[in-house]
């Protein structure tokens, strides 16, 4: 599994003096210093996305909490302010399927809603260090996998977002049984500022890794990455 | 003609070394991942931090955590297989600990050469303990789906969040005593780097 940090984000924003080099746009690839310490932290990034694979077990279940536990009212959390949340219209929306899929016969939101659905309260934990607790329900991603006659053998799952913000996770991680394409959120649909249609729940991982206002879907062994992932951030993102 | 031997075996030294920069890459990331939900009324300010935004500090403080557990996994067999902890860190008496810091506190304690003052032994045994504690309470922090027995250990996400911090915070205690008593008998500091002579009398090892 290749990592691909964005060397000029996570260089221009880990070291004081590549902060100071980008504010002038100069052309980081001739200064040598920072190359190195870039290099080596986006190295020691793709080792832990290795051993954190290698720690994943799809049979372990993250925590599931009882209703009082769930966070009231819910937290908003995106790179931009809750007003600007993207509004889909449902009418026309549809799942686009990408890649590696048998059937790429896009999907309707009542197509989704008329597929099992799971129901769950989990942690939701951000990178940043807060968790909240809330109820999801949806349809696991596996069956969804399944279904549309993806190779489960690919790599990785992709995911793109009505707001331009884009998301992959590893194929195991998308076939352990908590992860869901959740449609309804605190038992009802989602609403804009929570990923309305569909969004990845994924309990499993970090919240960067729980894509919002799903509008394609693709199964790939291209390395996909992440809207945080080309900045620095871990791509695993295991919880 | 035996020559003397060095006051700080060249395995200790290396792994001396290894460890402070290991240890100050990972305070300095982890008081920016704190800093990014602090959970007490304070955040480090930007300049004592490392890794200048999250990202950036989590990369630093994942990559640095793999030169502490292996360079402390080498310390605890090294320190084992050649005695280094039985000869020098044991025993450590309630009795001298309270003489020895009386000592020190009224800047009298004397520094015997390649023998560690009971003060000193506390002081490496209970920082050995804290790096223990922190590197456990840190896994469960970054795996509490994964690793969930050590997220139970420690109490849930958040409880870990606090050990991780309080393990934190004596480190730092410890690194502060440390450097005053090395600025209060300097003549220490070069025998970490080349290792100094053993006077031919002493009896340490």
């Amino acid at each position: 599994m290749s990592n691909n940090l964005n060397r000029r984000a996570l260089l221009g924003r880990s070291l004081a003096f590549g902060a100071a080099a980008s504010l002038t746009g100069c052309d980081y690839d001739n200064l040598k210093h920072p190359d190195l310490a870039d290099d080596f932290l986006r190295l020691m990034s793709g080792w832990n996305n290795e051993v954190q694979a290698a720690l994943f077990d799809r049979h372990t279940l993250a925590p599931t909490f009882p209703a009082s536990a769930i966070t009231r009212p819910p937290r908003f959390n995106a790179f931009y302010g809750i007003d600007q949340a993207p509004r889909v219209d449902l009418a026309t929306w549809r799942l686009a399927l990408t890649g590696r899929i048998g059937d790429k016969r896009p999907w309707r939101l009542a197509e989704l809603r008329a597929l099992p659905q799971e129901s769950q309260i989990t942690r939701f934990i951000c990178v940043e260090g807060w968790r909240v607790v809330g109820q999801w329900s949806g349809v696991p991603l596996g069956h969804f996998l399944r279904r549309v006659n993806a190779d489960l053998k690919a790599h990785y799952v992709s995911f793109h977002c009505a707001d331009g913000y884009y998301e992959s996770i590893d194929m195991a991680s998308a076939l352990q049984p908590q992860t869901i394409l959740a449609l309804d959120f605190l038992g009802a649909p989602l609403t804009a500022p929570f990923g309305a249609p569909v969004r990845l729940r994924i309990p499993t991982k970090l919240g960067y890794k729980n894509p919002k206002s799903i509008v394609a879907l693709g199964v790939t062994n291209t390395f996909p990455s992440g809207y945080w992932e080309r900045q620095g951030y871990n791509w695993f993102g295991g919880s | 003609m035996r020559r003397s031997r060095p006051i700080h075996p060249l395995p200790l030294r290396i792994m001396h070394w290894l460890n402070a920069v290991a240890i100050i890459t990972l305070i300095g990331s982890g008081w920016e991942i704190y800093d990014a939900s602090p959970f007490l009324p304070f955040a480090f300010p930007q300049w004592v931090t490392i890794g200048q935004w999250l990202g950036g500090a989590i990369a630093w403080h994942l990559a640095a955590i793999w030169l502490l557990m292996l360079n402390g996994l080498a310390y605890l067999v090294w320190g084992v297989a050649s005695g280094h902890f039985r000869r020098k860190m044991l025993p450590v008496t309630p009795r001298a600990v309270l003489r020895d810091t009386w000592a020190a506190l009224c800047l009298r304690l004397p520094h015997e050469v390649g023998v560690y003052n009971a003060v000193q032994r506390l002081l490496y045994l209970g920082v050995i303990a804290l790096g223990l504690l922190a590197v456990l309470s840190g896994l469960a922090v970054w795996k509490p789906v994964q690793l969930w027995f050590l997220s139970d250990l420690f109490g849930g996400f958040f409880d870990s969040r606090v050990v991780h911090f309080v393990a934190m915070a004596g480190i730092s205690l410890f690194l502060i005593v440390h450097i005053l008593l090395v600025a209060l008998v300097p003549r220490v500091l070069p025998a970490m780097i080349t290792g100094g002579r053993l006077p031919e009398t002493a009896h340490a090892e």
